[in-house]
């Protein structure tokens, strides 16, 4: 077997904790679907039989009982469940699974809706033997309106430093900012190296890696590492440059084993190596890849979707993109729309809903179990499941969690309704972020 | 006897008795032919038991006869009704109760004649005598009753559609993709394919590759990409990758290891022919693997078996590759002396060894490394042999005229020895060649003999390879000239590999059985052939 999918679904969504208070990050509805059900497909449509998901107990419940993973999904699912609280990193997830693991592996994050062709990640894999390979894409400014954002979007996220060689595919260097002290510093060993480097900040990080199973055998040893992007991917990027003495001045048994594990095989690639022309870079007397026997690919996606669901913001982004991946009829069949509906052709409606006449629908999506009365304006709004709105209501650029109630003329412009809330008839909110009292306490 | 004219079940037994039939002694042959003619007997046997069945034949279960004809020989024209009347109840049987038209005396007199008309046309066709594949893999030496049958392989006929259908379909039946062609081809090669590298072979491959072992998926990729380039390269990574695949094959149930795992390695091999054509040297390996599985006893151990098999190999290896490295080392010193002036041309791993042994046995020489577009392979030799210690210059191919007058000797490594005498390599050889007996600079050829084939080329038209015509786009300056070259109708990029030099250019082959002159290489094959 060469690739096992392992799919890290139990996160909890800390960035958007208005939405994931009450479902979690791995079942929010996008476009209709779970996000789960996005890097699913994925694998599935690539070829993968078998997915490692690692995720908690209720994500787990929920896959089971939702229809489109149980009957659309038709690989092996083979979950773990992993306890709630928060304390397990990603790498600290892969170190449980240690067992399980085989053969090299694929991580995918639950919340990557992306249309990537795998096989660009995976060959820079395999053909260069590579201990790293990951996917990023090309950054893009999110145009719409987010509910409860108070004032110009002023978010400072950290920015990642990505540097690249020549060819744009060798990762020479990562750091965030929020690592940096006083500036970038780079090491000598590397410039030496490669004297040309593309240091790049718009990159958004697709959280999709093929790691080699060396790599999770040195985790099984080295149990400070936590994180896979925060701290094996740094690591594995800083390696890629030191010298392979064993005697280092560290001198961490961990350290001198893992190189160890990586020499002992394929050492039959050597010789052929040996005897071929071929030489990844020029103007140096090395020998290709500077005889580094680690080394940590990337795969920038200038073009396409590929998009990560960890914050409002990208929660809304997807559910407008989202849709268009898929050839899927707008309309649920099973749904009751009247004759008197005006229906934009950016809107979808989930199964078994209801939306009476003289309403309109645009560019929004609406979940499964809704109801619409009558006389209702819905614009560039996202509906979630089981959602009722009663006659006369106006809104636009919201968010409404499931099983909200929004009473008779109510009129949200860019609000945020929690799960379950209940809006008072002729109630008129602009820019809020209506939840219950109980979620008011959470920080 | 290479064809066995038998339909699906005994077919498949055909084709590997004609992949162990290649080269082997008689004895074994007439042990075949033995085999194949009990069950003839058998056959007509049960031809006779089958008459009865067929009164029951349907012009369907008719029409369903006459595909399976189609693989008939001269040898045995009443084997073939009777395997195709042994499939055809099958399909009969529903068809039975439908068409009562015409009487079976009549049908089966139809057939009849219907065969005996495919079979005449057959043979006319077969009477061509074709020239022999370029895949290095000759039909059988034929018995005394056949004639010898050679076929053009599929890779040198691009152009046209009927066997890239066959191609296509066979390819369907391996379950593996079928690479397209890009770009406009040069009309004098447009019967060869031209892929391109940002089209991958595993595109349409699942990613965690089933069908596939992931050793031989990597190793196509990195043929196709040139990460593993040069022919004793390509031929050590072969190698190894088919030790993988036999360290990680088991047999199945009710299967023999000599016939499975030969019959597992085909479309490993069609999938590295997608995605670089297979070289002299690779497909010499080739044969040799096959011979050696298919020589396992049946009543071997698989684990033994296997260690047998990856023993081989690795004597193949150490023997053919390593230490004619050294023998041919050790014959070329002779041949420098101290003062000289070499010239090598691109990078061939051999005679960079050559040079790198002579360095350390104390000669004094310098070096000319003579280097081309696209690849620019010669900047790798320069490199490796300044990193020696070798004092090099370097020159482009158009300064080859400039410079001889200079040079004493020009070494030339080989992708492959013609068994006419001309030399395969690397294209610019030949110019090299000719420019230097101009000047009457002796050409040294390297050449182990695991690469001497035994087609036959007097020109680098019919049988060649096409890399990516992209490859020869070059930006300076910011400006890329060629950028749009598909949108020009009457522009076409053509980037050739290799290319054939004559042996009149060429004064010595130094090889691991001795230094020979080019033309011998006819009786080295014939020496091999007979040892094996």
């Amino acid at each position: 077997m060469e690739l096992q999918a392992v799919l890290m679904a139990a996160g909890g969504g800390s960035r958007m904790t208005d939405l994931t208070y009450n479902t979690p990050k791995a079942m929010l509805p996008v476009g209709n679907k779970p996000l789960i059900w996005y890097p699913l497909n994925l694998l599935e449509r690539v070829g993968f039989e078998e997915v490692i998901v690692i995720t908690t107990k209720e994500v787990q419940k929920m896959m089971s009982m939702d229809p489109k993973i149980k009957v659309e999904v038709k690989m092996k699912l083979d979950v773990v469940c992993i306890q709630e609280d928060g304390d397990m990193g990603t790498a600290d997830a892969l170190r449980h699974i240690q067992q399980k693991i085989k053969t090299d592996i694929l991580v995918v994050s639950c919340d990557l809706i992306t249309d990537v062709a795998l096989h660009e990640v995976v060959d820079l894999f395999r053909a260069h033997n590579a201990t790293l390979a990951m996917l990023m894409s090309k950054a893009h400014e999110f145009t719409e309106t987010v509910p409860g954002q108070k004032g110009k979007k002023k978010t400072a996220e950290q920015r990642d430093f990505v540097g690249v060689d020549q060819s744009g595919q060798r990762l020479l260097f990562m750091a965030n900012e929020a690592d940096l002290e006083d500036g970038l510093s780079l090491r000598k060993s590397v410039i030496r190296k490669h004297p040309r480097m593309h240091i790049r900040t718009g990159l958004v990080d697709a959280h999709l890696y093929c790691l080699k199973k060396a790599v999770v055998d040195f985790l099984s040893e080295n149990k400070s590492i936590s994180s896979i992007r925060g701290e094996l991917l740094p690591y594995l990027v800083r390696k890629q440059f030191s010298k392979t003495s064993p005697l280092n001045s560290e001198g961490e048994a961990a350290k001198f084993l893992f190189l160890m594990l990586l020499c002992v095989i394929r050492t039959f690639m050597v010789r052929a190596q040996e005897l071929s022309c071929w030489n990844d870079h020029r103007g140096d007397m090395s020998e290709a890849y500077h005889g580094g026997k680690l080394r940590c690919y990337v795969h920038i996606l200038e073009q396409g979707l590929c998009c990560r669901v960890n914050t409002l913001a990208a929660y809304i982004e997807a559910n407008r993109l989202a849709p268009k991946l898929f050839e899927e009829p707008a309309v649920h069949p099973s749904s009751v729309i009247s004759e008197r509906c005006q229906m934009g052709s950016d809107s979808i409606i989930g199964a078994l809903c209801q939306v009476a006449d003289k309403t309109s629908i645009k560019r929004s999506t609406i979940g499964n179990s809704t109801t619409v009365k009558e006389k209702v304006k819905i614009a560039n709004s996202i509906i979630m499941h089981g959602v009722t709105i009663e006659e006369g209501c106006n809104i636009q650029g919201s968010v409404i969690c499931s099983n909200a109630v929004i009473g008779r003329g109510a009129d949200l412009k860019y609000c945020l309704v929690g799960s379950g809330q209940w809006i008072e008839p002729e109630a008129e909110r602009t820019n809020e972020v209506i939840v219950g009292t109980d979620q008011l306490m959470e920080i | 006897m290479a064809d066995s004219g038998v339909t699906d079940g005994p077919g498949k037994k055909g084709e590997i008795e004609r992949v162990k039939n290649e080269g082997k002694e008689l004895s074994k042959e007439e042990k075949q032919r033995l085999r194949k003619e009990k069950k003839q007997q058998k056959k007509s046997k049960e031809k006779k038991d089958d008459k009865e069945s067929e009164k029951e034949k349907k012009p369907g279960g008719s029409t369903a006869t006459v595909p399976q004809a189609q693989p008939s020989t001269q040898k045995a024209p009443p084997a073939v009704p009777a395997p195709v009347s042994n499939s055809v109840p099958a399909s009969e049987v529903a068809v039975a109760t439908e068409k009562p038209t015409k009487s079976k005396a009549e049908l089966k007199a139809e057939r009849r004649a219907r065969q005996d008309a495919e079979r005449a046309t057959k043979q006319t066709k077969k009477g061509e005598p074709g020239q022999q594949g370029a895949t290095g893999k000759p039909k059988a030496p034929p018995s005394e009753l056949l004639p010898v049958v050679k076929r053009l392989s599929e890779h040198v006929q691009v152009d046209d559609p009927d066997v890239l259908k066959k191609l296509a379909k066979k390819l369907e039946r391996q379950q593996i993709p079928l690479r397209s062609d890009y770009g406009y081809k040069v009309s004098l090669f447009s019967h060869l394919h031209q892929y391109s590298r940002k089209a991958p072979p595993t595109q349409q491959l699942s990613i965690p590759s089933t069908v596939i072992h992931p050793a031989i998926v990597r190793l196509g990729l990195q043929y196709s990409q040139g990460i593993v380039a040069g022919s004793n390269a390509r031929s050590v990574a072969l190698l190894h990758a088919f030790k993988q695949v036999i360290r990680d094959y088991t047999t199945p149930p009710n299967e023999e290891l000599s016939r499975d795992l030969v019959n597992k390695l085909k479309p490993y091999i069609s999938f590295l022919n997608q995605c670089r054509p297979l070289s002299a040297s690779m497909g010499n390996a080739i044969k040799y693997i096959k011979k050696e599985i298919s020589n396992i006893p049946s009543q071997c151990k698989e684990e033994e078996a296997k260690n047998k098999l990856l023993t081989s190999i690795e004597w193949y290896i150490k023997e053919k590759i390593i230490l004619a490295a050294t023998a041919i080392a050790h014959s070329s010193i002779e041949k420098i002396s101290d003062g000289d002036v070499i010239l090598v041309y691109g990078c061939s791993s051999l005679v960079n060894h050559i040079l790198c042994e002579a360095y350390d046995k104390q000669r004094k020489f310098r070096v000319i490394v003579v280097d081309s577009r696209p690849r620019l392979e010669g900047r790798e030799a320069l490199r490796r042999l300044v990193q020696k210690g070798i004092s090099c210059t370097y020159v482009l191919i158009s300064a080859v005229s400039y410079i001889l007058p200079e040079v004493s000797k020009v070494f030339l490594g080989a992708h492959a020895l013609l068994a006419n005498g001309y030399v395969m390599s690397r294209v610019g050889t030949s110019q090299i060649a000719l420019v230097a007996k101009a000047f009457n600079v002796p050409v040294l050829v390297c050449c182990e003999t695991y690469k001497f084939c035994e087609r036959v080329q007097t020109d680098s038209f019919v049988s060649n390879e096409l890399d990516d015509p992209d490859d020869l786009i070059v930006t300076r300056k910011g400006k890329t000239q060629l950028a749009g070259w598909q949108q020009v109708a009457s522009l076409g990029l053509l980037n050739l590999v290799y290319d054939v030099t004559p042996p009149d250019f060429v004064d010595l082959v130094i090889t691991d059985l001795g230094m020979i002159p080019c033309t011998s290489v006819p009786v080295v094959l014939r020496v091999k052939n007979v040892d094996q």
